[in-house]
């Protein structure tokens, strides 16, 4: 074990698995000579050439879409998009032709390819660079959409995407790009995808969450502790597939649900969750099931705004004690 | 000039019109016509479904240029696919079998007319997002340089794909990689006029559609795209060319479809029947087999001969669609994803 950084842990991973299979590569805009907006791929044109670590032109689709044929043809392709606010560009290639050209072909093809990036608000870019699209992304089969909240799990993930035969979306926070965390070592850690993990035990309230929101929600955890509430918070890692089999066992205990999300409230992913705990383990509720969103607004620019618009700890705390049928006025 | 390679399809002199591998060509190029012919049909019948779109006109582009290929080299087409397929020698009865939307189709019944998929032949898709598939084929024509091969990528698209967005980052793309060598791809423009009813003066600003490519620093020539000796003498060059460089090349074909966009395309409002007519003066088999009969007395006995076997081997194809089964209800969910696939009980 080591303590690394979330942004380290992702450039671990990706070099670990170019080092370990020549048939990775990466490309995406500014990655090599500039090293990267975010400097996830610092070092890399260096060490592996520009074969390996792609300069591309700004085009989303391009990218996108070559990275595609590249995986049809036996290679493993891992596409930085500077933030995924940009990939809608190649929403036809993720959508129409990655997630499908296994199923139209009737199995003939493997699609082994990543796209990977930060989402997310927090730091003033305004209504076009501070958007969530798991839910976009979860909706469509064909497709793996994965959400870590760590950075042990940013790497055991990534390495996991990249060694698979599917097409994955992989979902980074820009906020956690700082976080650390200790990472294990071994060069063959993995996290498999659709295992959630409890993150949190308690016994009051059940708190199902990803990425961001899942370190918001253990804070809000903790705050509840001291007031003798037990958060129970559970991390879904990935949103497809989705494996609630630990929500529902945690609900079938506490019998109060939580859900907390960045993105927009309406067809957000808190949505899909709640419906399943609702369609699942009904019986065992004691209280509605609560969101905790971002507000239904794009995001504006002004510090003021923005942080009226994202969640906070005061929303977490404020959902449990409603399900919990308590006081809200601490 | 470089050593042919092993495998590598023979140069095809025009001027050795009696060459047996011509005649191969103009039965080829018949049977595919037949089989269009008993798609429409078999459209009108009810028993083939969703959209089809038919090659009858352009037989020259396929035949022409993919008799040119290694037998390992990759094709990646538009939803106009069935002639590709067949030319690279996928199953008659196969191919009619997925247009029936039967289990033994050549993509188990779930792609259909505009996903025909055929990997054994080399055949890398139909797809049915006018222009999408060129990047696609633009990174598998990376892909098979990375990997230190020797095969080259052919992206087939029609004229109408040329104002999407994903043409030009595709074509500047490939520039780029070619520059380095990287990028061994033959882009062939199926230009037939028509982006579905808008003519090429209506859709495109410039229409000097190799022009268009050439701006991206790729090179591209016209050709008689009705005339399959000219197809085939320039796709042997180009093929070559891009072989051995591992640069882009592009072929524009002059074409024409003798039938509608699709099948339900029956008014035409964009083209005139006299068009038509006149176009089929120019039949690229009509043209191939005139020059057979002039150069080597190529006979109408041959043709009818051909032409009945033709539509013997289309009887069977229908026959064998006709008798396959539907698939399985399980084949739903599978080829979804090959790790973690959804079940009926489980989404995602």
């Amino acid at each position: 074990m080591a303590e690394k950084s979330y942004r380290d842990a992702i450039r671990d991973a990706m070099m670990e698995e170019m080092d370990r299979d020549a048939n990775v590569l990466i490309m995406g805009e500014d990655i090599g000579v500039y090293e990267g907006t975010f400097r996830i791929t610092a070092g890399m044109l260096k060490k592996y050439g520009s074969k390996r670590v792609i300069d591309t032109p700004i085009a989303e689709a391009g990218m996108a879409g070559t990275a595609v044929g590249m995986a049809m043809l036996g290679l493993r392709p891992i596409v930085e998009m500077m933030t995924m606010n940009f990939a809608i560009v190649a929403a036809d290639q993720i959508i129409n032709h990655a997630a499908k050209v296994r199923y139209f072909s009737g199995g003939q093809v493997d699609v082994p390819m990543v796209i990977r990036g930060p989402q997310g608000a927090g730091v003033q870019l305004s209504a076009q660079h501070s958007q969530s699209f798991e839910s976009f992304y979860a909706h469509f089969p064909g497709l793996a959409v994965v959400a870590p909240a760590t950075p042990a799990d940013a790497k055991g993930m990534l390495k996991t995407a990249v060694r698979g035969r599917d097409p994955v979306i992989f979902l980074e926070s820009a906020n956690l790009y700082g976080m650390k965390g200790e990472v294990p070592d071994d060069p063959d850690f993995t996290v498999p995808f659709g295992v959630s993990r409890v993150a949190r035990e308690g016994r009051d309230v059940t708190i199902v969450s990803y990425s961001r929101m899942l370190q918001l929600s253990l804070i809000a955890a903790e705050t509840l502790a001291a007031e003798g509430i037990e958060v129970e918070v559970i991390d879904l890692r990935t949103l497809r597939p989705l494996d609630l089999q630990p929500a529902y066992a945690s609900v079938s205990k506490t019998h109060r649900c939580v859900v907390v999300q960045e993105q927009w409230k309406p067809f957000g992913a808190a949505a899909e969750i709640a419906a399943s705990i609702t369609e699942n383990v009904f019986d065992e509720l004691d209280a509605p099931v609560v969101r905790v969103t971002g507000e239904d607004v794009p995001m504006p620019y002004s510090r003021a705004l923005e942080v009226l618009a994202t969640p906070k700890e005061e929303h977490v705390i404020a959902a449990v004690k409603k399900v919990m049928y308590a006081s809200t006025s601490s | 000039m470089a050593k042919q390679k092993a495998g590598a399809a023979a140069t095809l002199d025009p001027s050795a019109a009696c060459a047996p591998e011509w005649t191969e060509i103009l039965r080829q190029m018949i049977f595919i016509r037949r089989f269009e012919e008993a798609t429409e049909r078999e459209f009108r019948r009810g028993k083939i479904g969703g959209y089809l779109h038919v090659y009858s006109g352009q037989e020259a582009v396929a035949s022409g240029i993919i008799s040119a290929l290694q037998k390992d080299d990759i094709v990646f087409s538009g939803y106009r696919d069935h002639a590709h397929a067949l030319a690279l020698g996928s199953d008659p009865g196969r191919v009619m079998a997925e247009l029936f939307g039967k289990g033994t189709g050549i993509a188990k019944g779930k792609g259909g007319s505009m996903h025909l998929f055929d990997v054994e032949h080399g055949f890398y898709g139909g797809y049915g997002i006018v222009g999408g598939h060129l990047t696609l084929a633009t990174g598998a024509a990376y892909a098979l340089r990375y990997r230190e091969t020797e095969r080259i990528a052919v992206c087939y698209f029609g004229d109408g794909a040329m104002n999407i967005g994903s043409f030009h980052e595709a074509m500047n793309m490939a520039g780029l990689w070619g520059k380095e060598g990287m990028c061994p791809i033959l882009f062939i423009i199926e230009n037939n006029g028509y982006a579905m009813g808008t003519s090429v003066e209506r859709h495109s600003a410039l229409t000097d559609l190799s022009a268009r490519v050439r701006a991206y620093n790729i090179q591209a020539e016209k050709v008689d795209g009705q005339d399959v000796f000219a197809v085939r003498g320039v796709a042997d060059r180009a093929v070559r060319q891009v072989r051995e460089t591992g640069v882009p090349y592009c072929i524009e074909a002059i074409t024409y479809r003798f039938s509608g966009h699709g099948a339900a395309d029956i008014l035409q409002p964009y083209r005139t029947k006299d068009e038509v007519e006149q176009h089929k003066h120019r039949d690229p088999i009509l043209i191939l087999r005139n020059r057979l009969a002039e150069i080597c007395g190529l006979t109408d006995d041959d043709v009818q001969q051909m032409d009945k076997e033709a539509g013997e081997q289309v009887a069977k194809a229908l026959q064998f669609a006709e008798e396959s089964d539907p698939p399985e209800a399980a084949e739903l969910w599978n080829d979804v994803v090959a790790e973690h696939p959804p079940t009926p009980e489980n989404h995602g």
